[in-house]
């Protein structure tokens, strides 16, 4: 009888590793293939191998060298909008989460509500209107226009995130301090951010990466390639013919999904804590 | 005392009513006859300046909003229509400043009345900073959401009841309001109809079969990974993150590229050692399967890491205590792990339902929505949102895609309503 049971849960956990097998091979497949095709020679799809019988990296080569090629000057553009993106809504969302954690105001549970309505409305609902209004003050076309609605978009959700991360902080330690005599926004300085830097990590992060990987809203808001983000200049070689410039794409392709996984995996340990704990119980 | 108090709350010439009707009429006057002149002062140059510099807006504003314009090619109805939106938000502003400045005077008359002192300038000033704080805090945010977040939605309601497509459209033409004619047209006439109910259908389906299967087999993986014989737990894990942390529109694009049924792998390579060819990207039903597959490979990794967090928080006696009770793996995954793991996420996964029914990009740059669907105006997988998009920048059908959006944030608002009871369920629970 035990014997038997334990070849059972060997062949048990033998199907759990062939499973686990199968996933490694449909997750890996597509992102190996891009690899592949970004070191074949040429631009023909048609005739391109998996195992190319002479690897090149003429594609990487063309993106930085080439007098055609803007992949620098999107990179800047990226990161412009990025760090910025960053910086603005970590200040953004934290005083609106510190106000929402710790003051009972009027109009604070409607705020609430407000924001966990307007988390499920995506931007791109209210586009057209955005447009016009960019235009009504001259920004579009301009990275500053993108950056701004960024940064009004991203609020609801993190937001939401970062007061459900302030409410786990508990309130005697600021009870305290104002007992010792600190101000609102000193309490906020020394008390608040310091103990909630993991989820304000998160949220920058995540507006970091936004830039990078978003290429509706380039696309809406800007028009001239030398303003192009990288989402929406790399979407533009395949757009136009997409079985010419594949190689090439996914050449560029790497050069961004590399950077940004890395750091994702390194953090996303920290993402999924501050996901739970401020999403769920917020 | 008491008597001369009761005298003294009757009638008009009461001084907290006195100081009401004041600040009534003119924003500032209540505080001066509470003395708090400098108080008073600030409402009436508030008042005064907010409107001198806005009331010409708000006039042509207000005005633009009811008419939509009157003169054409002078008038243009989109820029009136958001001058009208934007005098709406401003005015709602000024009149919370207005209710602000009456209750104030109130406040400070009854303060009066029951004798207590005026408060020197610098305890004035610290009792508004105190009070004020926490909307300090909130305004630079606000002011950003209501412009570019709310703006756009109320600008996008209110598009849905004109008649602004691409015939009709400023500053050749006005505009004017149609009522619910948009909506009538929707389900009436032919080509749109069909269109609508063919796209409303592909959505709910899209929505309901990717979530599904993406957290299926998210939480299956992470019950795999969690079993105790499993080893090299953080390799495995790290590989399943994998589609998570490579940028979305990149594999899409890579998948788009390998389905393509001329030079994609997957036919090539994969499919044709079977010698099966499958028309991915121009047959609608091929199209759909593919993007299902591809939302499945997506979406996954994030309801995996969620319920891998989730499972190793699940309290370990309870398992022994089923183990006592002779509970079968199944019972226990039934009765202990499932209502755990789903208690405490369901925000999130109801927040991924209501994400894939706006998934914009996978459908869009997959195939951008396509193959064309004959009879129709929208292509064989667009689902509400690409659709929209299409027609507001392809076709310039304005009004129409308006009023989709508004069908739209009806269906979200029945997100956003399971959203709340399970967020205040929580709130409940966090009492015990």
């Amino acid at each position: 009888m035990a014997m038997k049971r334990k070849t059972k849960s060997k062949i048990e956990v033998a199907f759990i590793y062939i499973f686990f097998l199968i996933m490694f091979v449909i997750i890996g497949y597509p992102l190996f293939w891009a690899v592949m095709m970004s070191v074949n020679p040429g631009t023909n799809m048609l005739v391109t191998d998996l195992f190319p019988d002479s690897p090149t990296l003429e594609h990487y080569k063309w993106l930085f060298t080439d007098p055609n090629s803007d992949y620098l000057l999107w990179y800047k553009n990226s990161l412009f909008v990025a760090v910025l993106n960053a910086v603005g809504s970590v200040v953004i969302t934290s005083l609106i989460a510190y106000a929402f954690s710790r003051y009972k105001f009027i109009g604070r549970k409607y705020g609430l509500y407000m924001f966990l309505l307007l988390q499920m409305f995506p931007a791109l609902m209210g586009m057209v209107a955005l447009y016009i209004l960019l235009n009504t003050i001259g920004l579009t076309d301009s990275l500053w226009g993108l950056l701004l609605i960024y940064l009004g978009v991203q609020i609801p959700f993190n937001a939401w995130l970062v007061k459900g991360y302030f409410d786990t902080i508990p309130k005697e330690l600021d009870e305290a301090a104002k007992i010792d005599g600190a101000g609102h926004l000193r309490i906020f300085w020394t008390i608040m951010l310091p103990l909630a830097k993991p989820i304000l990590a998160v949220v920058a992060l995540f507006n970091f990466m936004a830039p990078f990987m978003d290429f509706l809203l380039p696309r809406i808001v800007l028009t001239s390639p030398e303003n192009y983000t990288l989402a929406l200049g790399l979407y533009n070689f395949i757009n136009d013919q997409f079985s010419t410039n594949f190689t090439r794409f996914a050449a560029g392709a790497i050069l961004i999904a590399l950077p940004i996984a890395l750091v994702f995996l390194v953090l996303q340990r920290y993402l999924i804590s501050g996901l739970t704990s401020g999403a769920t119980k917020g | 005392m008491a008597q001369n108090q009761d005298k003294r709350k009757t009638g008009l010439s009461q001084p907290r009513n006195i100081a009401t009707l004041l600040s009534v009429l003119v924003p500032g006057l209540g505080q001066f006859y509470n003395r708090r002149i400098l108080k008073g002062f600030i409402f009436l140059i508030v008042a005064v300046s907010f409107l001198v510099a806005t009331w010409d807006y708000l006039d042509i504003g207000i005005w633009g909003l009811f008419t939509l314009g009157t003169i054409p090619r002078e008038h243009h109805s989109i820029q009136l229509l958001l001058q009208g939106l934007i005098s709406l938000i401003v005015l709602f502003f000024g009149i919370i400043v207005y209710i602000y400045n009456i209750r104030d005077a109130r406040k400070d008359a009854i303060a009066r009345e029951e004798g207590r002192k005026k408060p020197t300038l610098l305890k004035g000033m610290l009792d508004f900073y105190d009070g004020g704080f926490p909307y300090f805090m909130i305004i630079p945010g606000l002011i950003m959401l209501v412009f570019i977040v709310v703006l756009p939605l109320l600008f996008m309601l209110a598009l849905a009841f004109t008649d602004y497509n691409q015939y009709n459209a400023p500053p050749r033409n006005l505009l004017s309001w149609v009522g619910f004619d948009n909506f009538v047209d929707l389900v009436n006439i032919g080509v749109w109809k069909d269109t609508f109910f063919s796209v409303f259908t592909w959505t709910i389906v899209w929505t309901v079969v990717a979530t599904t299967l993406q957290i299926v087999l998210g939480f299956f993986l992470a019950l795999l990974v969690n079993d105790k014989r499993v080893k090299f737990k953080r390799t495995i894990r790290t590989v399943l993150i994998l589609p998570w942390a490579v940028p979305a529109f990149v594999s899409i694009l890579i998948f788009s590229a390998l389905f393509n049924p001329t030079f994609g792998a997957i036919n090539r390579d994969i499919l044709s050692q079977f010698e099966i060819m499958i028309p991915w990207l121009s047959d609608p039903f091929w199209a759909k399967i593919a993007l299902i597959m591809i939302q499945t490979w997506l979406g996954f990794p994030f309801v995996f890491a969620l319920f891998t967090g989730v499972l190793q928080s699940v309290p370990a006696d309870m398992y022994e205590a089923a183990d006592v009770d002779g509970g079968s793996r199944w019972q226990k995954l039934r009765h202990i792990t499932l209502p755990h793991v789903l208690y405490a996420t369901a925000p999130l996964l109801i927040m991924q339902y209501a994400g894939n029914f706006n998934n914009f990009n996978i459908i869009y740059l997959f195939n951008e929505g396509n193959p064309a669907v004959r009879g129709q105006n929208a292509g064989g997988t667009d689902i509400l949102i690409s659709w929209v998009y299409k027609l507001t920048f392809e076709t310039n059908n304005y009004n129409m895609a308006a009023a989709i959006t508004i069908i739209m944030g009806l269906l979200v608002m029945g997100f956003a309503f399971f959203q709340f009871r399970k967020t205040a369920a929580f709130k409940e629970e966090g009492r015990y």
